[in-house]
């Protein structure tokens, strides 16, 4: 029925068996929308939300999917300024990627205002002393940015390439994508490091403070330096559950190598400072506030915030992934390099979350108690939203662009016809012929 | 920048004195038109700007000791003006004001990211969950000084700074340049039965509440009279409520401190 649509020299699943896939995630979506109205109409008196965790489970997962998001910033980093051609081939997936969890960002911000309407004023009353500032300017210009590296995916759809004026508009902005993915490099650098200046600047709450240079606390590079170096694991990690659903591989090997290495090597620079940081911290600033390392951990067995959390974050998912990932051996190994992405994902996802939720969760006043916090149905529905909104959006992109310039290379179709199809469209001005489909800035 | 001749508004609050009879909450319920809800058990989710607190020192009877400790919004000067809360807004929608020393909140302004919330140790900002409702008749009561706050905002303690604009108006009218010291009292100063709590200019030598606090302008206002403490002062937060207690283990209960410190860890 949609033949027409699907890029040519690729097999996709019936179209019935897509509507179901679409069906069951569309119903999660609607599910998250349900709660996302209700937040709307009623207000935050709809979350388990309270005075003492004024940021809870929506900061976390805003801070989480931009830290995971970093894969398309770093890895147009590395694919247009360090020149690394060999990922053209997952380029797209990552803008993808990146589109997906900047605009779940975007709409989670949107709810988790008291005043939704007011939102705007972020920007015309702005306070330029503030991290949020910062995080909301460069947010939705880096937003911009993504829908921008997006659009010529969309364009390179195989009806949509016969429009003259599609094919042309597509062709001149991949022209001038390197441009687009350098802004995007450096307005993700800011970003993320000032939502690491979120919890760092606040000289009230010893957990999340942290000393710096300048108006940067350490915290601001941390952030950004994490980013670089997990966002390239969900890049990887979704990729392999792309490639498990679909059952085909979509990118070659060296291309996964090759980003797993980088990233291997991020995360092992990264872990050293943050272990650096952590000492210091624990060491130096933190008593000289009054407090020793152990005041920050609850020994409540059973705690969410016990010093396991701590061991978590910095052992078993940061060591122990990047020791995965700069061993060639060890990552060349398709279990280990699941393992590995896994724990990456993981370990900067239990790093926001400390920095967000464990900040709000010590007491600060030596005459107050923990602060308990269970998320309500509400946030927890309007968390999956984006998740369910992320697979649909994947599932159509996948479905009907070329997203993977590899995927006909390494899935050849032997079926009557396609030799002549492939032929015919090589013949054709803006058709894809039997080369593998440049990503969109390649072409 | 501080002004020449600026005021520091700050309050003083004798712990000895305070019984914990919860007039200053109820007088800055009434004056200051805080909301409530039919069922407000739920302290995590209901407004009061002046929260009274009850410390004890952990030992049991006979040595068993008890204290209330009223706390409003602490008006934290920071460094140089930068309080915990006031840096952190976005929206610039709230305030350290140089002239006064009051942390404003302007409520038409906030659009409630809860950042400010996150910034303060002492929790004295908070967030209205929901909209005002007043029981019927009980809108005639409202104080027409005060706008009422509605759904999605932060708001805290502001010193009651509309008696201080009334105060400036009526010195005003009659030629006057400046304020007597009691022409500008907050509602929770006035209602203590106890006398407990003390309200005036910081910087003012003949005020009261300077010559209870002493405070040390070369060391952030830190108080000079060994009975008198600021909560979590270690901090940086430089507030302008100062605390006195005859008692140590009520004084050191005001901060953190480390093992090597001498440490009295006291239980609310």
């Amino acid at each position: 029925m949609d033949s027409a649509l699907i890029p040519k020299g690729v097999k996709r699943c019936p179209i019935w068996q897509f509507a179901l896939w679409i069906g069951a995630n569309g119903a999660v979506l609607a599910w998250g929308g349900f709660a996302m109205l209700l937040v709307y109409i009623k207000g935050l008196n709809q979350t388990n939300m309270n005075n003492a965790y004024g940021f809870a489970l929506w900061i976390w997962a805003d801070l989480a999917v931009i830290a995971l998001g970093g894969g398309a910033f770093f890895t147009g980093f590395l694919r247009y300024i360090v020149g690394k051609d060999e990922l053209k081939s997952i380029i797209n997936y990552a803008v993808l990627i990146g589109f997906i969890c900047y605009s779940s960002a975007l709409m989670i911000l949107g709810f988790d205002i008291g005043q939704p309407l007011r939102g705007w004023f972020i920007f015309w009353h702005a306070n330029v002393h503030s991290m949020l500032t910062e995080v909301a300017f460069c947010l939705t210009c880096y937003f911009g940015v993504l829908t921008i590296e997006y659009i010529p995916m969309v364009l390179e759809n195989r009806k949509l390439d016969k429009i003259p004026f599609f094919h042309n508009l597509s062709h001149n902005m991949h022209e001038i994508m390197a441009v687009f993915a350098a802004t995007g490099v450096f307005l993700s650098f800011f970003h993320q490091g000032s939502l690491g200046g979120v919890p760092g600047v606040l000289f009230g709450r010893p957990f999340g403070f942290r000393e710096g240079v300048l108006v940067w606390p350490w915290t601001f590079f941390l952030f950004t330096w994490s980013a670089a170096a997990f966002g390239p694991c969900f890049t990887i990690f979704i990729t392999k559950i792309t490639e498990t659903i679909t059952r085909k591989k979509l990118v070659k090997d060296n291309v996964i190598d090759l980003l797993a290495k980088i990233s291997g090597w991020m995360i092992f620079f990264y872990i050293i400072a943050k272990i650096i940081d952590t000492v210091y911290w624990a060491s130096v600033t933190a008593p000289s506030k009054g407090f020793t390392f152990w005041d920050f951990y609850s020994s409540n067995p059973g705690s969410a915030y016990g010093i396991w959390i701590l061991i978590a974050e910095l052992g078993v998912c940061g060591v122990l992934p990047a020791l995965i990932l700069i061993t060639p051996k060890l990552r060349q190994t398709q279990s280990f390099l699941w393992l590995a992405v896994f724990l990456g994902v993981l370990g900067v996802c239990l790093n926001r979350w400390v920095m967000v939720l464990q900040v709000l969760a010590i007491p600060v006043l030596p005459f107050e108690n923990w602060f308990a916090y269970l998320p309500s149905w509400q946030e927890i529905a309007t968390t999956i939203l984006p998740v369910a909104y992320g697979i649909i959006l994947i599932s159509v992109s996948y479905r009907y662009l070329p997203i993977f310039p590899q995927e006909r290379e390494l899935n050849p179709i032997d079926e009557p016809g396609t030799a002549a199809e492939a032929a015919e469209a090589e013949a054709q001005p803006g058709g894809s012929g039997p080369e593998p489909e440049l990503s969109p800035a390649e072409s | 920048m501080e002004k020449k001749n600026a005021k520091k508004f700050g309050m003083v609050i004798d712990l000895d004195k305070c019984t914990g009879c919860g007039a200053c909450m109820v007088a800055c319920y009434a004056e200051n038109n805080i909301p409530f809800r039919e069922d407000d058990t739920d302290k995590m989710l209901s407004i009061s700007w002046m929260h009274v607190y009850r410390l004890n020192n952990g030992k049991p009877f006979p040595d068993y000791e008890e204290c209330f400790l009223p706390r409003p919004c602490q008006h934290c000067e920071g460094h140089h003006g930068h309080s915990p809360c006031v840096s952190v807004c976005p929206a610039t929608a709230t305030d350290y004001d140089m002239a006064t020393g009051i942390v404003s909140q302007i409520y038409p302004r906030c659009f409630g990211c809860r950042y400010c919330m996150a910034a303060c140790p002492y929790h004295v900002r908070q967030f209205n969950w929901w909209d005002p409702i007043w029981p019927d008749g009980m809108e005639q009561m409202l104080n027409p000084g005060v706008s009422v706050r509605m759904r999605g905002v932060v708001e805290k303690c502001s010193f009651c700074i509309q008696r201080y604009q009334a105060a400036k108006d009526q010195a005003f009218l009659e030629g006057r340049r400046e304020i007597e010291e009691d022409e500008y009292q907050t509602a929770c100063t006035q209602a203590c039965p106890a006398g407990a709590i003390t309200f005036g200019d910081l910087n003012n030598p003949e005020h009261a509440v300077h010559q209870l606090a002493l405070p040390d302008p070369r060391h952030e206002g830190r108080s000079n009279n060994p009975l008198a403490f600021r909560l979590l002062e270690r901090l940086g937060t430089n507030p302008k409520i100062y605390y006195l207690s005859s008692r140590e283990w009520v004084r050191r209960a005001g901060d953190n401190y480390l093992k090597a410190e001498f440490k009295t860890k006291a239980h609310s």
